[in-house]
């Protein structure tokens, strides 16, 4: 490290669970981020901010003028830019040390696993149960930790998974609610500050991955509820008849959820 | 007969026929064709959720579906 990074990363550096040696471990770390949304923008900004020295970012869309009321990582003259580019573009301008690489695409069982391949951690930000059980698939049968993250309206939850060793999102849920079982998430809302506290703490847990400090959010799932400040964990175990993790898995290689393709499905209250 | 449902304690009728299935009816919860039961800290798969009778005690927690992100 050169003087300027010591001092970029002192606050970091003078923790006693990151010093020196964590703060090179954070810049070893490779983590992808999918989604460059709600989720993403805090998660790829606080992970460039730390130091992490590689991170990936995938979103095959672009920034649209009813996202800046949460994605925090796009501003007004970004519109119509890719989000990926208007990304990089923040996550260069506050750490230069930090190397991007954007994927300007959806993820499908095609692209996943050439793309989560490079990545040490992985990061679901995305807004859809097609791409979050794939991204569970893809991350369980490659042995890939990663965090799972999920909001709506005034809620959110996560739970991070270490393949084969803690619960994953199957073991919760086997299987997408039928598409257009449930409402969608334009239809519902989001309070603007939720993807900011949930992603904040799928940061934390790549960061503390990388770091090897502290207890992952493994084998329980925390869920927020904004309207009334409350944190729950829910403690949770892998499952036997789990259909990727389980003792007989019927998933044995990534699969488009094809019936699962709406967009940011609704928990109905 | 007091039973706790995400951290709340319930009192629910007795009901000797209460089922997993039947509670969620009965108490009406959301995304009832989708919700995914813990039932004393071990999930249930749905088709248990007919056979598994309801006791004095448990611990419930109903988990559901959060697809938004962007």
């Amino acid at each position: 490290m050169d003087e300027q990074q010591i001092e970029r990363y002192s606050r970091h550096i003078i923790l006693k669970e990151v010093g020196g040696k964590g703060q090179q471990k954070l810049f070893d770390g490779r983590v992808l981020i999918i989604g460059a949304g709600g989720l993403g923008a805090p998660i790829a900004l606080y992970l460039a901010a730390a130091g992490v020295g590689t991170i990936g970012i995938a979103d095959a869309d672009d920034v649209d003028l009813s996202n800046l009321q949460r994605q925090v990582i796009h501003f007004t003259p970004d519109i119509g830019k890719p989000k990926v580019e208007s990304a990089r573009e923040k996550m260069e301008a506050i750490n230069p040390d930090v190397k991007v690489v954007t994927y300007q695409e959806w993820i499908s069982a095609a692209n996943i696993n050439r793309i989560i391949a490079d990545y040490d951690f992985i990061i679901d930000g995305t807004d859809n149960f097609a791409a979050k059980f794939l991204i569970n698939d893809a991350c369980v049968l490659a042995g890939k930790p990663y965090s799972h993250g999920g909001i709506l309206q005034f809620d959110g939850q996560t739970i991070t998974v270490k393949p084969k060793e803690s619960a994953c999102y199957r073991c919760i849920f086997p299987e997408p609610p039928p598409k257009d079982a449930i409402p969608t998430c334009s239809q519902a809302g989001v309070i603007g500050v939720l993807p900011g506290v949930i992603g904040t703490i799928q940061a934390t847990e790549a960061i503390k991955f990388l770091l090897g400090k502290g207890d992952l959010l493994t084998d329980r799932l925390l869920t927020y509820s904004a309207l009334r400040i409350k944190f729950r964990e829910v403690p949770l175990k892998r499952r036997a008849t789990c259909p990727v993790c389980g003792d007989n898995p019927t998933i044995t290689e990534a699969k488009d959820e094809l019936d699962a393709l709406t967009v940011c499905d609704l928990k109905e209250r | 007969m007091k039973i706790s449902i995400n951290g709340k304690e319930t009192v629910i009728a007795e009901n000797p026929e209460r089922t997993v299935d039947s509670l969620l009816e009965e108490l009406d919860v959301s995304q009832r064709l989708y919700v995914t039961v813990e039932l004393n800290g071990e999930i249930l798969d749905r088709p248990e959720y007919e056979t598994t009778p309801v006791n004095e005690g448990d611990v419930i927690e109903f988990l559901y579906f959060m697809g938004g992100g962007a």
